[in-house]
Order: C-alpha cells, then structure tokens, then sequence
C-alpha cells in the first residue's frame, strides 16, 4: 500500500495484538463493510445479489470452513459438500419442528450438527494422515449422501425427495422463501459471514488455532509441547464442520429455495477444496479471494461473454459454449496459479501489499 | 495505439449498445427464456430437447413472423442440469420479460415453484418436475401438462393389463435411486393390492448407473413377469443391454418417457430390439409441422440440430413443449387482446388454451399427440400416452392412446398438494369457478 505504519506506536499489548494494528488498515475494513452492507444493496439488481453475491458469501463461509480443517490444522478433508448438506437438513427439520424460532438462530444452531458428525468423522484423523484421512473423508461424503436419499424423515417423506424451504421470518421481516427479498436475504448473509469470520480470527489467533497450527507443521514437536492431539484435531473437525453447516443452511433457505442430494454431492467439496487452494490455504482472506475467483469470474464470462463476442466479432456464440469457455479459462487459471504461486491468491495479495509498501525502491 | 484501438472499441461497444436497446423493444416480442444442457452428463438427452424447442418457435417467426405478429425470442442459458446454474439463469433472464420456465431438471423445477407467484412467471414442467402440480387450485402457477408421473404409471400398468392380464403377474420396478425414480412407489403400493399384481423395486444408484450387473442378477432371481424403468441417462442403455443378457424378454420391459429416446437406444442397436417405452409425443418428421420445421429452419441452416435429428423422441418432446406455449400465448393473446403479453396473461392462457384434434391438424400435428384441453383445475391435462417399440434403429408407436387413470391418481395428488402447501405459510391458492 502507499502507506506505512511509520509513526504508529503501539503502547498496549491489546494493541499489539489487534488484527488490524495499523490505522489505514482499519479504515480500509470499515470502508469495504460501508460498501458491503450500504453500497451494494442500495445499487445492486436481483440478478448481482441473487447470483453473485449471496452464493459467493455462502461458498466463502464454506471456504473458511474448510480452511480450518486444512490450511490451519493440515488435515485434508473432501466432506465439506456433506457437511453441508448436514447443516442444511437439520436447519429444514428444525424450522418444521419450530416454525415459530427465528431462521436465523436455527441456521447457527444446524451448525452444531454439522460439527457433531464433522467430530464422528474426524475421529479416524488421530491414526491417519494424509490421504488415508482423504479417504475416510471421502467416505463420510457418500455416506451422507446415502443418507440424504434413504432416510426419508430427513426431507420430511416429500414425494419429490427434496427439501423445499417454507416461508420463515427473524424479527419480523421475511427472510426465507420466494416472498422475502433478495435485499434482505443478502443481508442477512454478510452479517452472519462477516460475524463468523471475526469468530474465526480470535480463534485462530487465540490458544486453540495455536494449537492446531503446530499439529499442522509437526505434530510430535506439538505433542511434545503438551499440546494434545485429540482436543485440537477434533476441535478442528468440529469448527471446520461448523462453518461448512452453517454455510450449507444458508445455501439452501437463503440462497437456493430448494435443494436435491445433487446440491451437496462430491462436486461441491471439490470445489471449495479449489478455493481453498487456489485462495490459499492459511488465510481467511484467501477464503474470500478463492469463492470470488471459483464462483464469480465463470458467472460473469457466461453474462458478459455472449453479447461481447455477438457485438464486436461477426461469430455468435451461445450460452453452452460460453459455459465450456469459462470452464477453459478456470481450469487454465488453476493449473497458472499453482505454478506461479502455490500459496494462492492471499500470498500474491501479500507480495503486491510488501512491495507497494517500499515502493519505489525495491529494497 | 493498442490502447486507442481498446479505447475505442469500448467506447463503440458502450454507444452500440445504448442505440441497440430501443429498437429492439420497440416492437412487440414474446420473450421465452430456455434453460437447456448441452454441457455435463445428462447433455445427449438435452441437445436434442433444446434443439426441437428453438426450432418450432424459429419456424414460426420464419414462417409466420411470429405468433399473432409478435416475434418469438428464444434466450438459451446453459444449466449443465446444475440446480444451482438454475437460479443463475433464472435471475439472469427474468428481467428481461420472461414469459414462461421450463427448466427440464426436477432440481430446478422446485425451486422455481415458490418463486412463480412472486415474480409472476409460470412455469410449465412438461412431464417431470412435482407431481402435485397438477392440481390447479393449489398451484395456481405451475403446469405439468401433459400429464405426470403418476397418470403416466398408471397408464402403463393399463397397457400391462391390455397384453395379458396384470393380476396375479409380478412386476419389476427398476428405478435411479433419486426423488424422481422413487416418486411412482406410493402408487405402486395403493394400486398392487386393488389390481392384483405383485411389485418388486430394484433401486440403482446414481454412482451405479452404468454397473448394473448386480440389479440384474437380482431380477433373474425374482423373476418378474414385466419390468418397468424410470430412468434417464446412461441408465437406460445400461439397463437394456444388462436385460438381454439375462435374456430378460425385451417385449415386456417397458421404460416410462424419459427412458425411451433415440440417445437412450441408439448405442444398444439391436440388442434392444423390442423394448417398449411410454411417450407422449410423436416420432418422425411425417407431420406438416415438422416439414415446416424442416423447411424454413433446418434446411436454411438456422438450426443447431442435424438433420438426422430432427424428428427423433427427445427432439420432438423439445418441440411439443413449444407447441404448448406457442398455444398458450395465442390463448394469452386473444383473452388479453394484447401482442405482447406478460407473465401473468401468459398463466392465463396456460389455464385457457384447447389443443383439441381439430387444433392439432390445423397446427398440422395431428396424431402427434393426444388433445389437451386446459383448466384451471387441472394443470396436468390429464394427457394420454401411447407405448413404442424399438425395432433395433427406429422407434415405432405400437399402441392406441391409453389415458390415465384419474380416479387413483387425482386423490394422491390432491394429498401431495396439501401437503406441499400446509408446510409453506402464505401460500398463494386460487379457487376455480
């Protein structure tokens, strides 16, 4: 950046170890939250808050879930797609059971589901490692999967084997179903992402993401420094699965409407596993990079690609061929990126922010 | 001078498109989004479908300019059957005056349902999607003409009975183990003891769709007298070559409309020669309207489909699903006495056209499918199917018209409907005079 800390003195060690301890970084995190909550609601259309904005905060949320788990504790996981779908048939069941409790309690409390069998599945972590535990998570996906289809209480016996999101408000105000508006829904996602992440960073930079981080570079040396292994890795699972619950119910009552055992299949967990990476594993703002990337560049090739290519070439091209194009382009970018940068797009931040900051000399 | 040359595009691009809007919309146009796949694994059955649909509306405009001199925009946007690439596409299109979904995926399909009353576009789930939508009052919003899951099950089950009697015979029911293949069981369940006929399920799993050995080894050990199929996808070639090699008689294993397309058989070939499978559209081009298609779109190259498609089950079921709309907009049309409708005169006309025979040969589809006559009540139109037959190459159609059986299938619906409607608050009904 173009500014320095130069003249910033700390005095507390509160002040010390505050997230932002310099003023103009401050100052940029109230601006973005200004536009966040107030610019974009004001000027953005149903199509920018309901295709862009509320899935990338969702898929951001599931991100930082599993960021947790594998950038902040070393512990690869392909369950996230499943755990959020446990996140979201607990928050459907409960709203049933519940019609009356605020949507936006039961979407926090699905999160203790999650995390439960986030735990239960987590428990092979403490013999295995590596992809042995990509294996066992794996196995957590199908079989949550199977769930989904064969246990009909979970969808409530629907003929059509889905879960549909029924009408709920919180404070009065509509916030689930077709009648509450995509305003309203979009705000309710930054509040709980941006609450999540401030939880996450005290977390993180508290005792227990201490802890995970040293089982993450050396679990023996970690162990040997009294830090247990069951507590931190489970705690993990359990926070990581949380956050993924959390996002899942999201996805389905604020976002999606309605939701099939496809939403929630192995596709998704690769997916936030790929913005995870290519974000980068070990920061939150890699969580916010990566769903960005992952999910709002393919969304603006498809709208912006066609009437381009129809205005400035004599060629058309139609909606499944731009598809196929931002496919390209994606796949092209992750293969670019983890060559060019494997720490991903929070590590590139980083180098840009470093040398702005002794800009113009290099040194 | 590369980046004048940018400069300047852009600003080209920003004063063309400020001229382009007006004069487009200064005409009447009837805007029909159509949510296709041509990506992803479901694309063989969706090319086909999306071609057939864009190509009877292009055949209009051609041909007709238009219906009721309003031209037809037809807006493809990719779903690669993604329910969440739906919502994208649904946001993405709305605004520009839709007039009716049809999204072709039963993911998308409910999570437009809530959304029709709010923003005021229908959506027409032409055989698929939620059963119950066929009861009217409930769903003021959501047709599933010509018929659903259930009306065409029991019409199969009636062309069972035709060909030697269905009591005492037991019956196989080979299903993709998701919503849509379990939907037919209740029926299933109600209808075994009151005809007579015993029912055996063989779920096959969406991972297992292409390994279905097992499923058979088990349906030579129980030895059905018939086997029915909901499937779609590589399901279905797997399926019937999986039959045939337990030498299961192919005469009596009949799929339901989403597992009797030329994409389905064309790779079994022989092997399948006389599996039978529901449909409700017609075969072939032998229709004045397909000649029509062929004529002003196909062979003046304004279609994405080849020509040996046209005319095949999926691309045919495409076009009949325009034929409705286009039926509907004339219905919307005439009732409104307006060019250019919206949404809501568009529901209208999806509770008030009657694509009678008459109406059938003068759109020069006769024989092509069975009447349907709207209402406001029923928005399944309770539409008869008729059973084919693969002869190795060709689908043939080898039975009259067999109608549902509505006194079994309209209370199950009815409950469905409750059901759906009593876990929503604030559901929007309508009561039909």
């Amino acid at each position: 950046m173009f500014y320095r800390e130069a003249g910033q003195f700390k005095t507390t060690y509160a002040a010390d170890s505050a997230h932002f301890p310099i003023f103009q970084d401050k100052a940029f995190i109230w601006l973005y939250l200004a536009i966040g909550f107030i610019a974009v609601p004001l000027f953005a259309d149903d199509f920018f808050l309901g295709a862009i904005m509320i899935p990338f905060l969702v898929f951001t949320l599931a991100a930082m879930g599993l960021n947790i788990l594998t950038g902040f504790t070393g512990q690869i996981s392909l369950g996230s797609g499943a755990f959020m779908g446990v996140g979201a048939y607990a928050c459907y069941k409960m709203t049933l059971a519940f019609p009356e409790v605020n949507i936006i309690l039961l979407i926090f409390l699905s999160g203790f589901f999650s995390a439960a069998v986030g735990v239960f599945f987590g428990l092979p972590s403490l013999r295995i490692k590596g992809f042995y535990l990509v294996v066992t998570t794996l196995a957590a996906q199908f079989f949550l999967e199977w769930a989904f289809i064969r246990i009909p209480w979970l969808y409530n016996y629907n003929d059509s084997g889905a879960i549909e999101v029924p009408q709920r408000e919180a404070f009065g105000i509509i916030v689930t179903g077709a009648n509450a508006s995509p305003v309203t829904q979009y705000l309710v996602c930054l509040a709980i992402v941006v609450v999540m992440t401030w939880i996450a960073s005290n977390i993180i930079s508290g005792r227990i993401g201490r802890s995970w981080m040293m089982i993450r570079d050396m679990d023996i040396a970690a162990e040997l420094m009294g830090v247990r292994p069951l507590y931190a890795k489970l705690s993990s699972f359990a926070v990581s699965s949380f956050y993924c619950g959390v996002a899942g119910a999201m996805m389905v009552f604020l976002w999606l409407g309605a939701a099939e055992v496809e939403s929630f299949d192995y596709n998704h967990s690769f997916e936030i596993l790929f913005m995870v990476i290519l974000g980068g594993l070990g920061s939150l703002l890699g969580c916010f990079l990566g769903a960005a990337i992952i999910w709002i560049l393919p969304v603006i090739i498809r709208a912006v690609l066609p009437p381009t290519v129809d205005f400035i070439t004599p060629f058309t091209i139609n909606s499944a061929q731009a598809d196929l194009v931002s496919d390209i382009i994606i796949g092209t970018m992750i293969v670019v990126f983890l060559i060019m940068e494997p720490l991903g797009l929070a590590r590139l931040w980083a180098i840009v922010k470093q040398k702005l900051r002794v800009w113009p000399f290099p040194y | 001078m590369l980046k004048k040359l940018v400069l300047g595009a852009a600003a080209l691009a920003v004063a063309g498109s400020m001229m382009h809007v007006p004069t487009a919309s200064a005409e009447d146009t009837l805007f029909v989004p159509s949510l296709s796949y041509r990506t992803g694994p479901f694309a063989g059955g969706g090319i086909p479908i999306a071609n057939g649909f864009a190509d009877y509306f292009a055949m209009l405009n051609e041909r007709d300019g238009g219906i009721g001199g309003a031209r037809v925009i037809v807006e493809e946007c990719e779903t690669g059957y993604n329910a969440q690439k739906g919502v994208e596409c649904y946001e993405a299109t709305k605004g520009k005056g839709a007039l009716v979904y049809n999204p072709y995926s039963t993911g998308i399909t409910l999570q437009l349902v809530p959304k029709a009353p709010v923003d005021q576009i229908p959506v027409l789930s032409m055989g698929y999607g939620l059963s119950a939508a066929a009861i009217g009052e409930k769903f003021p919003w959501t047709f599933n003409y010509p018929a659903s899951y259930w009306s065409q099950m029991t019409s199969i089950l009636d062309y069972i009975d035709q060909n030697g009697g269905i009591k005492g015979k037991k019956i196989g029911f080979i299903y993709l183990d998701v919503g849509y293949g379990k939907e037919p069981i209740p029926l299933l369940e109600k209808l075994a003891p009151k005809l007579g006929f015993e029912w055996v399920g063989f779920p096959v799993g969406v991972k297992e769709m292409q390994n279905q050995s097992a499923t058979w080894l088990n349906v030579r050990k129980e030895r059905p007298d018939w086997m029915i199929m909901w499937g779609w996808g590589a399901m279905n070639p797997t399926a019937v070559k999986e039959a045939a090699k337990i030498r299961f008689p192919m005469d009596k294993f009949i799929g339901n409309w989403w597992a009797g397309a030329h994409a389905d058989l064309d790779s079994v070939g022989e092997t399948g020669k006389g599996y039978l499978s529901s449909n409700f559209s017609g075969v072939g081009t032998d229709f004045p309207a397909l000649q029509d298609v062929m004529k002003y779109v196909v062979d003046a190259g304004k279609s994405q489909a080849e020509k040996d498609d046209v005319g095949n089950v999926l691309y045919n079921r495409g076009l009949f699903n325009a034929v409705i709309i286009a039926e509907a907009i004339r219905a919307a049309q005439a009732e409104t006495g307006k060019k250019a409708i919206t949404g809501a005169d568009m529901r209208l006309g999806l509770e008030k056209f009657d694509l009678s025979e008459a109406r059938l040969k003068e759109i020069g589809l006769e024989g092509f499918t069975a009447p349907i006559k709207a209402s406001c009540a029923d928005h399944e139109g309770a539409g008869a199917i008729f059973i084919q037959q693969w002869d190795g190459s060709n689908w043939n159609r080898i039975s009259d018209l067999i109608p549902p059986n509505t006194e079994v299938v309209k209370p199950l619906l009815e409950e469905a409907a409750e059901k759906y409607v009593s876990e929503q608050t604030g559901w929007q009904t309508q009561t039909c005079g």
